[in-house]
């Protein structure tokens, strides 16, 4: 059989000898770059350093961070105390280093660690590592090469600082969120405290106990998610403080099916979205508003309703918050629609029901299980 | 049958499924105000939450099918009341309080928070509907002979009426409730069997406390000795198998594990379990005491029809108007049973199905949320209900003995070990499901498709566990040994939230 003419596609599929070695090459990077995308640490060395020493082909390859060894693959073990001080030389120099056999002093036989390439890893100019590639001679086409794919690794952990920085501001913007109770509520809860003061202490009392709780919850610093119970009882001291002032003026109904307070959700989701609601429903008319809340098991999901019936909105302003440039109480809304999307996934993120004079209903659906999300 | 005799049946069956969609339509429709918000935002206590899961628990195998066996076999079948009980022993020492820290509300969430493994997931998934399915079946075939039995409608009647009402219960996005739908079920179920047997009793003190012999059944001696067939031979190896999968299974019955998440923590999960342990071992003293009984009153109804024994036995020993009120009783007692465990599986399996299969539309196309659930939920319950019309009677608890031995063989070394094994990883698990599946699924099939098997092999066969979980819990051990490189970066921490008392303060982040 005369294999390369009876099947021609196979040739063209494939693409000539130096597509292949392309192919190769795309294909080692693109095992190597999910690990590095989580970061310069000794877990995603490990598990890149294996793809990164087949995409240079030397016979060893160390991943290292500014002082220590983070991962070793292939020959040679034995040299990985002498790195530290390599890299030192390396982080000195400022660039790709090599090394001769005086550096690497070694007594076994045919050890395959007789010269080195240290090329320093670089995020934001600094230096945060080294890929430093063994070979038993030096050769400029591999000086060459460990240079571009340390230049590459750098390009990867960037990447990954652009994520962590992403997740940042997001934690910023819960910060903020937690420092934005509002200076209106907090002088007029105390406004409305105040005026319980002499008719009827003990209610002022308790009012103040509850006011004390609710900033203590707002300003928590631990903890990305909380249950659905807490933040109901956040949301409840909230509700109280807001009667207070308010009296009949706000009448609020809640429903909630007690399957789904154990759910798990991001801290201050749900409150924002009420607080929104008692400005609308109280906006809305004169008789004053009513605002409904409710909570119901769905089997793998809880749906969390907030429902008043007041000015309503208008749909193109809403639209605008979510995606990110509101205005005032808009900003609330679109932060909680960005961290629902960031927990659970872009089918997750807010339904807002709303026209003008219509009311408005928000409604927060969310997984009972979602990997990485604890209470 | 005439149609007087039909009447006690309809009004309990009609009473039964009103009070059920009533309460789970209005169950929580009260509307709250604000004063009442700590009520609103109180999690439920571990006494309903232990009903609850009773009520979903005690299924027609429970309500009928153990009467049956005991009747038919004596005292070997015990053992299938004290499994299903003892279970939950298992489960609150080792399984209760980490499965709850660890955030799941599926078994296979458990699993991909264990393991980080989608392909775990998906073995999970396949099993969870395997195994609903599967625990379905004889829902479905019981309803068919209770009607039978109380109205003497065609056997294809039961099935389809459950059937629906369970998809309407279902789909309608009904079960508002659900908890305190199933707490109702847990007792009215014991009232159905409590009442009429303090009657049978009394009646049957009032007969001078005739033994089985008096009523002309021979082989008494063989009746109430465990093993007195064959000494230590195959009914050894059956009773310590049917151990094995009652054991084991609890755990891994995919409407058990998820009320779990109603509890707010670990400490509750546990308190919950205890609980239910006691619900369990009192409801459990009922069924063999009407086992008992049929042996004195009805032993023609030891061959075949011995399901039907609870319900035919009060109208054999009590005439008159007291008869029927008491078949009534027990008529309802025995539907709530298919409803209650029906409807918690047939939520389970659509979950899991809505989730993982109808989602996914024609051409790529994604189905939304309740649309996919509903689909599900007509899958999870029209496949069962059609296997139930075409496969012949097989016994309700025999295929419910089944379906613990597949939950067994699969699920229970997953959470033994996944909660236990700090080494476990995602190949090991999935060679220990597939081997484990594989396994006690050959078992199934044989044993559904009714074709006998002499000596030891047919044996094997009908109880699958005790060599079918060894089986799997070696296969994971050695898989994940053999990868020790795939121990998921996460474990240790997770390891300290799945067993840390929620008393210590710790960062479980």
């Amino acid at each position: 059989m005369r294999a390369p003419t009876s099947r021609p596609w196979r040739r063209q599929h494939l693409g000539t000898e130096a597509d292949r070695a392309t192919f190769r090459t795309l294909h080692q990077a693109s095992l190597a770059s999910p690990a590095l995308r989580a970061g310069l640490t000794a877990d995603s060395a490990q598990r890149s350093i294996r793809h990164l020493r087949s995409l240079l082909g030397t016979p060893a390859l160390a991943i290292t961070d500014p002082v220590a060894v983070l991962a070793w693959d292939g020959a040679g073990q034995h040299h990985a105390d002498r790195v530290p001080s390599l890299v030192a030389a390396t982080i000195e120099a400022g660039g790709t280093r090599s090394f001769d056999r005086v550096d690497l002093p070694c007594t076994e036989a045919g050890c395959a660690v007789r010269t080195a390439i240290a090329s320093p890893l670089l995020v934001d100019e600094r230096i945060v590592g080294a890929l430093v590639a063994f070979a038993p001679y030096p050769t400029a086409g591999l000086a060459r090469a460990t240079d571009e794919v340390a230049a590459w690794v750098s390009g990867q952990l960037e990447l990954a600082e652009l994520d962590a920085s992403r997740t940042r501001l997001m934690e910023a913007e819960v910060r903020a969120l937690r420092a934005q109770i509002s200076p209106h509520f907090i002088y007029n809860s105390l406004g409305a405290i105040a005026s319980f003061v002499r008719t009827d202490p003990d209610r002022a009392r308790e009012l103040l106990l509850e006011f004390a709780d609710f900033t203590r919850y707002s300003f928590r610093r631990h903890g990305e998610y909380t249950t659905l119970a807490e933040e109901l009882r956040s949301i409840e001291r909230y509700l109280l403080l807001e009667q207070a002032r308010f009296g009949d003026r706000l009448e609020v109904t809640l429903s909630i099916a007690p399957e789904v307070l154990p759910v798990a959700v991001p801290f201050l989701c749900i409150q924002p979205l009420v607080e929104n609601a008692v400005r609308h429903g109280l906006e809305g008319s004169d008789g004053g508003g009513r605002i409904q809340i409710t909570a119901s098991d769905r089997g793998q999901e809880c749906v969390i309703e907030v429902e008043d019936d007041g000015i309503g909105e208008d749909p193109d302003r809403v639209r605008r918050a979510l995606a990110g440039d509101g205005d005032g109480d808009a900003v609330g809304l679109g932060n909680v629609d960005a961290r629902l999307r960031n927990a659970y996934g872009d089918e997750h993120g807010l339904v807002v029901e709303t026209a003008p004079g219509a009311g408005t209903r928000v409604i927060v659906r969310v997984p009972k299980f979602a990997p990485g999300v604890q209470a | 049958m005439s149609t007087l005799d039909a009447v006690p049946g309809i009004v309990a069956i009609a009473a039964v499924t009103v009070a059920t969609l009533a309460i789970g339509t209005w169950g929580l429709r009260i509307s709250r105000t604000t004063s009442d918000f700590m009520v609103a935002s109180r999690s439920v206590n571990p006494r309903l939450n232990a009903s609850a899961i009773s009520g979903e628990y005690l299924s027609a195998a429970s309500f009928l099918g153990v009467a049956g066996l005991v009747l038919a076999f004596g005292a070997d079948m015990l053992w299938y009341p004290i499994g299903w009980t003892a279970g939950y022993l298992v489960l609150l020492v080792l399984v209760a309080a980490p499965l709850r820290r660890s955030g799941a509300y599926t078994l296979p969430d458990f699993a991909e928070a264990r393991l980080a493994s989608r392909a775990v997931r998906a073995a999970c998934s396949v099993l969870v509907v395997a195994i609903g399915w599967l625990y379905l079946l004889p829902q479905f075939q019981g309803a068919g002979i209770t009607l039978r039995s109380a109205v003497g409608a065609p056997s294809w009647v039961g099935p389809v009426l459950v059937g629906v009402i369970v998809l309407a219960n279902v789909t309608s996005g009904g079960m508002r409730s659900i908890t305190f739908v199933q707490a109702f079920q847990y007792w009215l179920k014991l009232t159905a069997l409590l009442v009429p047997l303090a009657v049978l009793l009394v009646v049957w003190l009032g007969d001078g406390t005739p033994g089985s012999g008096a009523a002309g059944a021979g082989g008494d001696a063989a009746w109430s000795m465990p093993l007195a067939g064959d000494g230590g031979g195959p009914g050894l190896y059956t009773t310590y198998s049917l151990i094995l999968a009652t054991f084991l299974g609890t755990m891994g019955l995919p409407h058990v594990v998820v009320r779990f998440y109603t509890n707010p923590d670990g400490r509750a999960a546990r308190r919950t379990t205890l609980v239910v342990l006691v619900m369990l071992g009192v409801f459990y003293l009922l069924p063999p005491a009407y086992g008992a009984l049929g042996r004195v009153y009805a032993p023609q109804h030891a061959g075949s029809g011995s399901d039907v024994i609870v319900l035919e036995l009060p109208r054999l020993m009590v005439s008159g108007l007291g008869g029927e009120v008491l078949t009534g009783l027990v008529t309802a007692g025995a539907f709530a049973a298919f409803l209650s465990t029906a409807s918690g599986l047939a939520i389970a399996v659509a979950g899991v199905l809505s989730q993982d299969v109808t989602s996914r539309g024609p051409r790529g196309r994604r189905i939304g949320g309740v649309a996919a659930f509903r689909l599900g939920a007509v899958l999870a319950v029209s496949v069962p209900v059609l296997t139930a019309l075409a496969a012949p009677h097989v016994g309700v608890a025999r295929v419910v003995g089944l379906a613990f031995a597949v939950a067994a063989s699969t699920f229970g070394p997953l959470l033994l070990l996944g909660i236990w094994w700090w080494r476990l990883t995602d190949v090991g698990a999935i060679a220990g499901l597939v081997l484990g599946g594989l396994g006690s699924g050959i078992a199934v099939a044989h044993t559904l498709a009714g074709e006998p098997v002499d000596g030891w092999g047919g044996v094997l066969l009908a109880q699958p566990a005790a060599w079918s979980v060894p089986l799997a819990a070696t296969a994971m051990v050695v898989g994940s040994l053999l990868t020790p490189g795939r121990v998921p970066g996460h474990t240790r921490r997770l390891m300290v939230r799945l067993h840390t008392p929620e008393a210590l303060g710790l960062d479980r982040a």
